[in-house]
């Protein structure tokens, strides 16, 4: 695979006063924030703040209402379209929904890319689908369809195939949204794991702190649809902003939080 | 009418002599009635001082409906045309993208799968029995006249010009084209689209592409089968089950048909084709873009919309190829 340049210092990704709205709801305000090449970002927030809008509009898949997206200093907006498609033949999306084609089965899922969107000859793409399967444990898999494969396995699955076309950037939807503690952990180190394997840039999109602060370089805090906080994971556990207090205490004030309704106390404006 | 001017709406306005100007009430202030026979007004709204008070001061309500119906009727017109030109391009850009389509063979014989070989049971059975109704009806018809020998010719000309393509095209859309539209609104919805875009896949190359290749391949195919199995029926009928000779039957079934009924039965297959498969992948394309629904409602709004409009537009287009041919 072409092994990127994760010396270089200049962002991969630079997002310059992005804005979203829908209808008269605006999801993004004025937002900028720089992805470092070959690094771990993760953009942490409660549901609802504009995560997923962000990285959908990374990713082309939205327009932004104003602003830019440049990659490598170049804005997607305005590029041609032998541009774009670079662009995505070098950029991964792994959904919330995994957008596993149901039609087709694992191994087709995860050739897929590689079929339509690249002209390696046909042993080359048997040879990589099967790697990416048996990375993640999915080779007995490969005939079965992701309706017969269990939440887990169709994570897996996505992962695989955002993967097997050796990314230089992966942007990852919730990659551990519904999914039990244990599985979360290790999709967790299967990212970081393969993002040190790979040397690829990954953004991810989550509101699982624990995780996100092991496993990030950087950490970007999105709050109602704007950036309150980009720093390194020990900077966001020191920091005092209280948009990140409010964040990182939330589950160590949820015992006192039920101790009080169970009191009969009224509940916090916040949650009600 | 000392005293009064037309209004350029058409409507009649007192001059005023030391009157304040008068006020011409919007039509969400009118007037109400609070009770039997009272007119209570808005209290902003005054008659001026020495106004008669038969003097009309508002368009009639005639004049107020119209007024009030060309903003949606502007509104409904711009959304109408800028619907068909997104659905020409649509097309356009589902037929274009075929050539640079990687690995479209595959695709396209599924897609012929689903649009010929899953429709063709349907097909026969309709088929079978168009042509022994109208074997029935043409047959005690025709003996009427004397004429029962004519019975070939007209369930010939009957399905060849106009049954064949109309009925199988419905038949198509009823089974394959609403099954298509349904299963684009869900790809739409569970992002699979949008995928296929991040994946740097065209996705009107890989999902709307062979589908519409497909119509063109399928649709003269079930036609013509429609047509034949609608003969055998006729035959059934008039000669099977009725006495009009089997030889007389198709003898002159033979004779009846002519190269040009062929053309355009051929020709109306592939425009039927071509429209529907069409319309019925752009709504399930679009089913996102449904305003009023959303999720699987989105996804059962769009399946019927295609129906309807296919069906509406095979029949539209049926009367136009006719028209243009005959």
């Amino acid at each position: 695979m072409s092994n990127p340049d994760t010396t270089s210092s200049a962002p991969l990704l630079e997002i310059r006063g992005l804005r979203k709205q829908f209808g008269d709801h605006v999801v993004l305000h004025d937002l900028n924030l720089l992805v470092p090449r070959g690094r771990l970002l993760t953009i942490l927030g409660k549901s609802g703040t504009g995560k997923s809008v962000l990285l959908k509009c990374l990713a082309g898949v939205l327009q932004p209402d104003a602003g830019e997206v440049l990659f490598e200093g170049r804005p997607l907006g305005t590029a041609d379209a032998p541009t774009l498609a670079a662009f995505r033949r070098r950029c991964s999306y792994l959904f919330q929904g995994n957008a596993l084609l149901d039609s087709l089965t694992a191994w087709d899922n995860v050739a897929l890319p590689l079929e339509q969107a690249t002209l390696l000859p046909k042993p080359e793409i048997r040879a990589r689908v099967r790697d990416a399967l048996r990375r993640l444990e999915l080779e007995s898999d490969a005939a079965r369809y992701p309706s017969q494969m269990s939440g887990g396995m169709q994570k897996r699955l996505a992962l695989a195939r955002a993967l097997v076309t050796r990314p230089e950037i992966v942007l990852f939807d919730e990659p551990t949204a519904g999914l039990d503690p244990i599985r979360r952990n290790a999709v967790f180190t299967m990212i970081a794991h393969s993002q040190r394997e790979f040397g690829f840039t990954a953004v991810v999109v989550t509101h699982d702190l624990p995780e996100a602060l092991a496993a990030s370089d950087r950490v970007a805090l999105l709050v109602d649809g704007t950036l309150c906080f980009e720093g390194a994971p020990a900077e966001f556990q020191d920091s005092a902003a209280p948009a990140v207090a409010a964040f990182r205490d939330s589950a160590s004030h949820l015992a006192g939080q039920i101790a009080a309704i169970r009191r009969g106390e009224p509940v916090p404006a916040d949650l009600a | 009418m000392a005293g009064r001017t037309a209004s350029p709406l058409g409507t009649s306005n007192v001059t005023p002599r030391a009157a304040p100007p008068l006020i011409l009430m919007p039509p969400n202030a009118q007037a109400s009635r609070a009770d039997g026979n009272r007119i209570s007004r808005p209290p902003s709204i005054t008659r001026p001082a020495g106004m008669h008070p038969h003097a009309c001061t508002r368009p009639s309500p005639a004049l107020r409906l119209s007024f009030s119906m060309l903003p949606t009727t502007g509104r409904s017109t711009l959304r109408i045309v800028g619907e068909l030109g997104d659905f020409a391009r649509f097309t356009a850009r589902g037929y274009t993208s075929a050539i640079g389509s990687r690995r479209l063979g595959r695709r396209l014989a599924r897609a012929v799968y689903e649009q010929g070989v899953r429709c063709l049971p349907v097909i026969l059975i309709v088929g079978t029995f168009t042509g022994l109704v109208l074997g029935l009806q043409g047959y005690h018809t025709l003996k009427g006249f004397g004429s029962a020998s004519l019975l070939g010719p007209l369930v010939a000309n009957s399905l060849v010009r106009e049954l064949a393509p109309v009925l199988a095209a419905l038949m198509i859309v009823g089974q394959a084209g609403s099954a298509l539209t349904a299963e684009l609104g869900i790809q739409r919805n569970s992002e699979q689209i949008d995928a296929l875009e991040t994946m740097g896949i065209d996705p009107h190359g890989f999902l709307v592409a062979p589908r519409l290749l497909a119509a063109l391949i399928v649709y003269p195919m079930m036609t013509a089968f429609f047509a034949l199995i609608g003969l055998v029926g006729g035959w059934i009928s008039g000669s099977v089950l009725l006495p009009l000779p089997g030889s007389v039957y198709w003898s002159s079934v033979y004779k009846a048909i002519d190269p040009e009924d062929v053309g355009q039965c051929i020709v109306k297959a592939l425009v039927f084709g071509g429209l529907t498969i069409a319309l019925c992948c752009y709504n399930g394309f679009t089913a996102h873009r449904r305003s009023t629904t959303t999720g699987a409602r989105a996804v059962s709004a769009s399946t019927t919309r295609a129906v309807v409009f296919s069906s509406i537009s095979v029949l539209a287009a049926d009367y136009l190829i006719t028209s243009l041919l005959v």
